[in-house]
């Protein structure tokens, strides 16, 4: 073996990379609040009355959890704009990222959501509060804090898929870093450093995670 | 706010509570079977009966946590329907204590008493903390306001449940067990809270096997078997003399055990 490391280009280089950072953070970050929209949403759907809306969810849920992402990020991106609608890669990503952890969400709050107690909702209802008050002031919070470390991994997994973007060059870390490597060939040196910062990245998501788990879920339990 | 367009006039107002007739079945299981009742206002009721006897169904049905498919209920006045207008309605003028308490336990017991005023009643934030300081510390536990529930023993716990209830400034409480879950030692301190509610002057229902309680404070105690009522009288008369098989078994089952 007579590779010799070059980490010239990486270091020309390292500006661009550390703002396409920024740029994997934006993506995680807003498909994350979208992901967190569709699955909270869809778990009051998915347990409407209306058999219909229920069916909705269910195949929806089916739909993007047993399909490819790399193929739902395509259809959206290619497929679309035959039926019109026309969208620039940053949004795709958003909007795919946003429905994929959003599939993966419905299930994961659903299991929080149902782990309170019937209790809990009757004594609401008891009071004379709305189902709707009920969902929102005394079932979801609990049912968050009991599912927040599996919704943590699904999103530090939703931050990592951001790299599947690149298939459409949206800004970002993976596909900033094929660039300076197919200029330069030093794949060992630019992929060495993206699977770097990719784990920095990761580390700061679950601290962050942490962060928000301390500031609302921190009330005490038996 | 809509509760007066939700409410209908007042009829034969000295019945804050009047049951008519109600059946109610779990697909083929029939839970009620002929219930009426009547409760004049402040009026304190103990009902009883073995497990399965239907006591906690009825007490339900008035707030509509069960649903009934015969029968009648009016709660001062208003009758009960399927309509979530009169329902939430309803449900704002009767309280309820659970057997297992049933605080949110992401809220402080401030917070537990603060969230049905300020949302149901469209009490203001200060309004709301001043009532529910005022009833907790008529539970005696003013000084636990800040705490959360899972900070509190069981009794406690119980007693700000009986506040927070309180707090919606109910007409009627019911109590579905409320000292059953309690650890012996914390029965009491419950038991004095509702007991000092009945001095009050409140309308009170309560599910309960404290044969104690029920002789120092109902007016009348109702005893229920299989869905209906079967027997029911003032204390005195109730534990002396039933007229009932069936109650004289129960009574037998259940004072040998205290």
């Amino acid at each position: 073996m007579n590779y010799k490391l070059d980490f010239t280009p990486v270091l020309d280089g390292l500006p661009s990379l550390l703002t396409a950072c920024l740029g994997t953070l934006f993506l995680s970050l807003c498909g994350m609040a979208l992901a967190i929209v569709i699955g909270i949403g869809g778990v009051v759907l998915r347990d409407s009355r209306i058999k219909q809306l229920r069916w909705l969810v269910m195949a929806f849920v089916e739909l993007i959890r047993n399909t490819p992402f790399l193929v739902q990020i395509y259809f959206i991106y290619f497929a679309l704009p035959l039926l019109g609608v026309r969208l620039d890669p940053t949004p795709t990503a958003i909007i795919a990222l946003g429905i994929n952890g959003g599939a993966y969400a419905i299930e994961i709050i659903r299991g929080g959501v149902q782990s309170i107690s019937k209790g809990q909702i009757e004594a609401g209802l008891a009071l004379g509060l709305h189902k709707a008050q009920v969902f929102r002031l005394i079932v979801l919070r609990p049912a968050l804090r009991a599912i927040f470390p599996s919704l943590t991994s699904q999103f530090v997994l939703l931050t990592l898929t951001t790299s599947v973007a690149s298939a459409i060059s949206a800004y970002e870390l993976t596909s900033v870093a094929q660039r300076i490597e197919s200029d330069s060939f030093r794949s060992f040196e630019v992929y060495g450093t993206v699977t770097l910062f990719y784990l920095v990245i990761s580390w700061l998501m679950m601290r962050f995670f942490g962060l928000i788990s301390g500031r609302y879920f921190s009330y005490p339990v038996k | 706010m809509n509760s007066q367009s939700a409410t209908a006039p007042a009829q034969g107002a000295e019945a804050m509570i009047k049951m008519a007739g109600v059946e109610k079945w779990y697909g083929e299981f029939k839970a009620l079977t002929d219930i009426n009742l009547s409760v004049r206002q402040g009026e304190k009721i103990v009902l009883c009966g073995p497990s399965g006897s239907g006591k906690s169904t009825l007490i339900r049905c008035i707030n509509h946590l069960e649903p009934y498919q015969k029968g009648e209920i009016r709660v001062g006045g208003t009758v009960l329907s399927d309509d979530s207008r009169i329902i939430d309605a309803i449900r704002r003028e009767v309280g309820m204590v659970f057997q297992h308490f049933n605080l949110f336990p992401h809220l402080t017991v401030l917070e537990n008493c603060m969230l049905a005023p300020m949302r149901s009643l469209r009490a203001s934030k200060a309004q709301a903390e001043a009532t529910a300081r005022r009833l907790l510390g008529r539970v005696k536990i003013a000084e636990q306001a800040e705490k959360y529930p899972a900070q509190l023993s069981g009794g406690q716990q119980q007693r700000v449940a009986i506040a927070r209830a309180l707090c919606m400034q109910p007409k009627v409480m019911l109590f579905d067990e409320p000292t059953s879950a309690l650890d012996p030692e914390m029965v009491k301190e419950v038991l004095d809270t509702m007991t000092g509610l009945a001095e009050e002057g409140m309308t009170m229902i309560c599910v309960t096997h404290e044969m104690g309680f029920a002789r120092q404070v109902a007016d009348r105690v109702i005893f229920m078997a299989s869905g209906a009522i079967v027997e029911e009288a003032p204390p005195a008369e109730f534990f002396t003399k039933p007229r009932h098989e069936r109650t004289r078994q129960f009574l037998g089952e259940i004072l040998r055990k205290h």
